[in-house]
């Protein structure tokens, strides 16, 4: 993996930031399910598969893209293709003077000092470790947000990470950094997707910095392919009076996990976390989120959803960690899951470590199927079962989408939700005929 | 319309409706009268499908169809309507959707076709008026949130759209003031019509002052202990009950 990465031109700081990883993943490797963090989540088929570095993508057009643009192809755009910057597809036009957004390779060729605080510094937990010392040994490019304070771009800025045919095989290390000024506002949608089937391993990393009185929106859409890898590390660190929307949509690959972190360094700052992901077949999806609150008067809302059909194996691990500075912490945590299936199952951890004596945290997680009661009310007025079912569990989960702020993203999100039950419905009929048969 | 022979239903093991025969023609309106746990709600779920009761015997023949051996969304479709004692909260799903998909579930049942929302809003525009509600209504999610009395006019707002051949109300009257008492009553009313019956459980004889019924039928103890004209539902209000209750006890 070391061939394509543009060493030549790297700082001192970053140069030791590669040696270190890459002697730290020698160390760890992936994590077993004997680490308490990767308790439910096997990755051997991961480390088996024992993949090198991913190609270069093959020629890749604006209409490969169209349907993942959430119907605005004029939002600032960076486009990667098995890691590599697609400077044809990408637009960064509309974009405040001040602000750097722009591909992490140029960045770190031309100002590496605006990152240098951040990355390698901030994803530091030790459940990640294995993880962030793989992409720090081999990461090439990625998208770097730097936003002096008062900087504000409206509109969202679309990262896309597409792996192509060229991808089988092989592993994407994408590295991502975001710095915002004191009250700067930004607003990012990382999609990942697969244009080819076939094993493939990503194995991405981004840290946020949000300066005092900062927001940043983050949403995260992973779509990739049914026999790929998908692994992912967010990791923030917010000041005074910040804050960070945070969303994760998965619904893709044979292996997932997110990692969502952020500790809130400063008095007053505030995350909400929500999130949403989707099952079948025999996929694994897990998420894990941590929130420190390290400094008193903090909020911190999180909700994750769950729809989980097939033989699909849901996790969510939630820790929200209270520090003994941290007082008048508000704090609440829910966890939700639909089960759609015999077969289908959750393992979900809320978590909550309290080492402060004045705080308000509550958490609560729920596993079931459809209640009884709403599917007749639906029926007693006439509306099919099957359509019942589906409206249910759409309704289950559509709420934690609005809290996406992009509208064009809930949108789409809305649209995709909708596809995947209808997917749903059709392999439960499927499934019933050959019972009855 | 309707006739029921000898219904016997179970809920959990427990025999709760104990052989019901009853028969409601076209323009009627029944009441279905009696204490708590007479079975009154019980008879009113079974016919529209619920899935917790169980029936055990007797038959149901709904226009000359065997009702009991319809799913729920099929009685539906055929004309049957249950407004529901304890309507259901749906978060997440508006009030509009519910509408529409539950209107367009009957014209596809019925070989049309569906009707596009913004036709679709033409329509409610009448229905709304029926329960004095403006349009901003459509946009909640279906009675989340909503007060008691809300609830019950949305159930009417319902049974407006749907234009049931066989309106049931189950206890619409409990728990509703005197103001809503009368919106629900004027609405249902309204949407009667020749070819259509009405079956009223109720409690007390208030929602009875607004809509009068042609029979009043005394549930208790799982059977039809008597049943009379409209003068009987006054007699309940004096005397109560525990008259016809005791005859029953002495019966059974």
């Amino acid at each position: 993996m070391t061939a394509t990465a543009p060493r030549a031109t790297e700082p001192g700081w970053l140069a030791a930031l590669r040696r270190e990883g890459a002697a730290r993943f020698e160390a760890l490797r992936f994590p077993t399910t004997r680490d308490e963090d990767w308790r439910f989540t096997d990755l051997a088929p991961v480390a088996k598969a024992n993949l090198g570095a991913a190609r270069a993508a093959g020629p890749l057009t604006e209409a490969d893209l169209t349907p993942y643009l959430f119907g605005h192809a004029e939002w600032p755009r960076l486009v990667f293709a098995n890691g590599r910057f697609q400077a044809e597809l990408s637009r960064l036009t509309g974009l405040p003077a001040a602000a750097r957004v722009e591909p992490l390779a140029d960045l770190l060729a031309d100002a590496p000092e605006l990152v240098e605080e951040t990355l390698g510094q901030l994803a530091v937990q030790p459940a990640s470790a294995a993880l962030v010392a793989q992409n720090a040994a081999g990461f090439t490019d990625g998208y770097a947000i730097v936003l002096p304070a008062g900087a504000v771009v409206d509109t969202p800025i679309h990262v896309l990470f597409v792996s192509d045919a060229n991808a089988v095989l092989g592993t994407t290390l994408p590295r991502n950094v975001v710095v915002l000024g004191a009250n700067a506002v930004a607003s990012v949608v990382e999609s990942y997707l697969s244009l080819a089937d076939g094993v493939a391993l990503t194995n991405t990393v981004t840290e946020a910095s949000l300066g005092e009185g900062a927001r940043f929106d983050h949403c995260k859409v992973q779509r990739e392919g049914a026999e790929a890898f998908h692994l992912a590390t967010f990791d923030a660190r917010q000041e005074r009076d910040s804050y960070l929307n945070s969303f994760s949509f998965a619904e893709g690959a044979a292996i997932s996990r997110t990692n969502i972190y952020t500790t809130l360094a400063g008095p007053g700052a505030h995350a909400t976390l929500y999130g949403l992901y989707l099952g079948e077949g025999r996929q694994q999806v897990d998420h894990q989120t941590r929130i420190e609150h390290a400094a008193p008067d903090c909020t911190s809302w999180e909700v994750y959803k769950g729809i989980l059909d097939g033989h699909s194996h849901g996790v969510f691990n939630g820790k929200v960690y209270v520090h003994p500075e941290a007082q008048k912490t508000d704090g609440k945590q829910t966890n939700k899951n639909l089960l759609l299936s015999e077969t289908a199952k959750v393992d979900t951890k809320p978590q909550l470590e309290i080492f402060a004596d004045d705080v308000k945290c509550t958490h609560g997680a729920t596993v079931g199927s459809l209640d009884a009661v709403p599917l007749f009310y639906l029926r007693s007025r006439g509306i099919p079962e099957d359509e019942a079912r589906t409206l249910l569990t759409y309704a289950f989960a559509a709420d934690v989408l609005e809290e996406i702020r992009s509208r064009p993203v809930v949108d789409h999100l809305e649209d995709l939700m909708r596809a995947w039950l209808a997917k749903a419905g059709r392999r439960g009929r499927a499934a019933a005929g050959r019972e009855s048969a | 319309m309707l006739d029921i022979k000898n219904l016997t239903a179970t809920a959990g093991g427990t025999e709760i409706l104990r052989g019901i025969t009853l028969t409601v023609n076209a323009g009627e309106v029944h009441a279905i009268m009696g204490p708590n746990g007479s079975g009154k709600s019980t008879l009113a779920q079974v016919l529209a499908g619920h899935p917790s009761y169980e029936v055990t015997g007797g038959s149901v023949t709904y226009k000359g169809q065997d009702l009991l051996d319809m799913e729920p969304e099929a009685r539906a479709q055929a004309g049957v309507f249950l407004a529901f004692q304890y309507p259901v909260e749906i978060p997440g799903v508006t009030n509009a959707y519910f509408l529409r998909a539950a209107y367009n579930a009957k014209r596809t049942a019925q070989g049309l076709e569906e009707l596009d929302p913004m036709d679709f809003l033409d329509l409610l525009e009448e229905k709304l008026k029926l329960v004095e509600w403006g349009p901003e209504i459509m946009s909640r999610a279906v009675n989340a949130g909503f007060s008691g009395g809300e609830k019950k006019r949305n159930e009417i707002l319902q049974m407006a759209v749907l234009e049931p051949s066989l309106a049931i109300l189950d206890e619409t009257d409990s728990g509703l003031d005197i103001d809503a008492l009368k919106i629900v009553a004027n609405g249902v009313n309204a949407l009667r019509r020749p070819d259509s019956a009405t079956l009223l459980v109720t409690h007390y004889q208030r929602l009875l002052n607004h809509i009068v019924p042609d029979r009043v039928h005394v549930l208790a103890g799982g059977r039809i202990v008597r049943s009379g004209g409209k003068e009987l539902a006054l007699e309940l209000e004096e005397r109560g009950y525990e008259w016809l209750t005791d005859a029953a006890g002495a019966v059974a």
